[in-house]
């Protein structure tokens, strides 16, 4: 009957020795491996929660991204027909300016020309007066040149003159 | 070779064991009886039953080869001559040693004239450092060891990945915490639990593994003995009593639902089965390890039976004895974790049903 006896030896030693195992691994190895483990499940969780999060920002960063595309397609658009027609209006504009400006100098130059003809003129009057003037006084110096002559002047002159 | 054979039998001699407790483990006799009487064995006779027998009780030496063998500690207690500590190999070969003697593989106390004073037998406490107290202090220091590095490599690395030892024990331990406590006991309370479950898993299958070594430090059939078995269950067993709740009682005591009139019936096997529990846990791990255990030794056994007839046979048998021997030591290494593996799952269960909060079912039963 010795195998189904169970010795009394046997079972003191047990209770000690599986008490001291239990308490000594209990606080020195199964706390700190069973921490550690729980520690390292919980940064893998987190680590694949911050992935996921990180692979959904990133869906609508790209949506975000294809919006401000096409944004800037259109307002680039925009800008193109603006700076058209700015164009065309800078256009128009200085085809007016430059037309009004012609016309002025046209206008100023043409009273110019006038201005200039009327001094021509008067000078060219002036010119003839002293030239009829020269050509008088010549005349005159050949006329009375004699006594005869300034008689026969006299004369003429006094017969011109009624006496009345 | 025939010097071998009869060395060995020379020294089944020493121990002149008997074959009486055979009868109580048939089941386990897969070897042939051999029916020389207790009374007068032949000194030349291979005794197989008395061998295997003798490897697998516990001892008050630690058997080595040959005649060599490592002597223990002896520790005895009692009233009139106090505590007395002396080393086995004063013992050895039935010698009579301070009043005590070695009967078999119980010490005994003797009178003057050398007869067994049954009286002080009885009250006699023996607790001998024996062949299966030294081992089981080998896979303490094993376990220590181990699981004291393996958590600091842990505190050393925070946040690496595992390496050596660490490696080796962190599935186990995962598979300890996810399959056994986790499941049995549920998410909100295993952790409590946890640490003595881990602690026996380990015990069981570390100290199963130290027994199928052939030789020293291994060789000392501890988790097949029944005492390591006893004790365990009862921990087991005040554990889950002591923290059984209103609901655990309740479904013993009174299980809700049923008939006035049966519970006169199921209340007595209820509280029949709350103790049947940690002894079930405590025969199975015992029947299981010893069983292996006489196995491999009856296959061995075989090989000395036939060379006894002829030395040809035996070696004829040797060849597919240690096959077969081969074949079951691998068969035992699946066992000693199997075992481990079963009792610490009833364990966990039993500690699950006893903190089990009420359902709201009608159905549960």
């Amino acid at each position: 009957m010795e195998l189904v006896k169970p010795a009394f030896g046997l079972i003191f030693w047990m209770c000690i020795s599986f008490g001291i195992i239990l308490y000594i691994l209990g606080k020195f190895a199964w706390k700190p491996i069973l921490k550690m483990l729980n520690d390292r499940e919980t940064s893998i969780q987190e680590a694949l929660d911050s992935a996921e999060r990180a692979k959904e920002e990133m869906k609508a960063l790209q949506a975000g991204n294809e919006k401000i595309l096409a944004d800037a397609r259109h307002e680039r658009d925009q800008l193109l027909k603006d700076a058209r027609e700015i164009r065309e209006k800078m256009i128009a504009e200085a085809k007016g300016i430059a037309a009004k400006e012609g016309e002025r100098m046209l206008k100023s130059a043409r009273e110019n020309i006038q201005n200039e003809k009327m001094a021509a003129i008067t000078e060219l009057k002036n010119q003839v007066g002293v030239l009829s003037l020269e050509i008088a006084e010549k005349v005159l110096k050949a006329e009375l040149a004699s006594d005869e002559k300034q008689k026969a002047l006299v004369n003429t002159l006094l017969k011109d003159v009624n006496l009345n | 070779m025939n010097d071998i054979f009869s060395a060995m039998t020379n020294k089944i001699n020493i121990y002149k064991r008997f074959l009486l407790l055979f009868s109580v483990f048939v089941s386990f006799s897969v070897f042939a009886q051999t029916e020389n009487g207790a009374e007068a064995p032949k000194p030349a006779k291979f005794n197989a039953g008395e061998l295997i027998i003798d490897h697998i009780t516990d001892s008050h030496e630690w058997h080595i080869a040959g005649h060599l063998a490592v002597p223990l500690p002896v520790i005895l207690y009692s009233q009139d001559k106090g505590l007395s500590v002396f080393a086995s190999s004063h013992l050895e070969g039935g010698e009579v040693y301070n009043g005590y003697k070695l009967n078999k593989n119980e010490i005994v106390a003797v009178n003057a004239d050398g007869t067994t004073d049954e009286v002080a037998t009885s009250k006699l406490w023996d607790i001998s450092i024996t062949k299966n107290v030294a081992s089981m202090f080998v896979s303490i220091v094993l376990m220590l060891w181990m699981f004291i590095s393996a958590a600091k490599a842990y505190s050393r690395n925070p946040g690496k990945a595992p390496k050596g030892m660490q490696s080796l024990l962190e599935p186990l331990i995962i598979f300890v915490r996810d399959d056994i406590a986790k499941s049995a006991i549920g998410e909100k309370k295993y952790k409590k639990y946890l640490p003595f479950l881990l602690t026996v898993f380990f015990f069981i299958w570390i100290n199963n593994m130290l027994g199928l070594i052939p030789f020293i430090p291994g060789g000392a059939n501890l988790t097949g003995n029944i005492a390591v078995g006893m004790t365990l269950a009862i921990i087991v067993f005040l554990i889950t009593i002591f923290s059984a709740n209103w609901n655990y009682w309740r479904h013993i005591l009174a299980m809700p639902g049923v008939p006035f009139g049966v519970l006169f019936i199921l209340t007595p096997i209820e509280i029949f089965g709350m103790f049947l529990k940690p002894m079930v846990l405590m025969i199975r791990l015992f029947a299981n390890m010893l069983a292996g255990h006489i196995i491999a030794l009856s296959f061995f056994c075989l090989i000395f039976i036939f060379a006894e007839m002829n030395t040809g046979l035996g070696y004829g048998v040797a060849v597919f004895s240690v096959a077969f021997t081969i074949f079951m030591g691998m068969l035992e290494l699946l066992v000693a974790f199997l075992q481990a593996y079963v009792f610490t799952l009833l364990a966990a269960m039993y500690f699950g049903s006893a903190i089990e909060e009420h359902h709201h079912e009608e159905a549960h039963h």
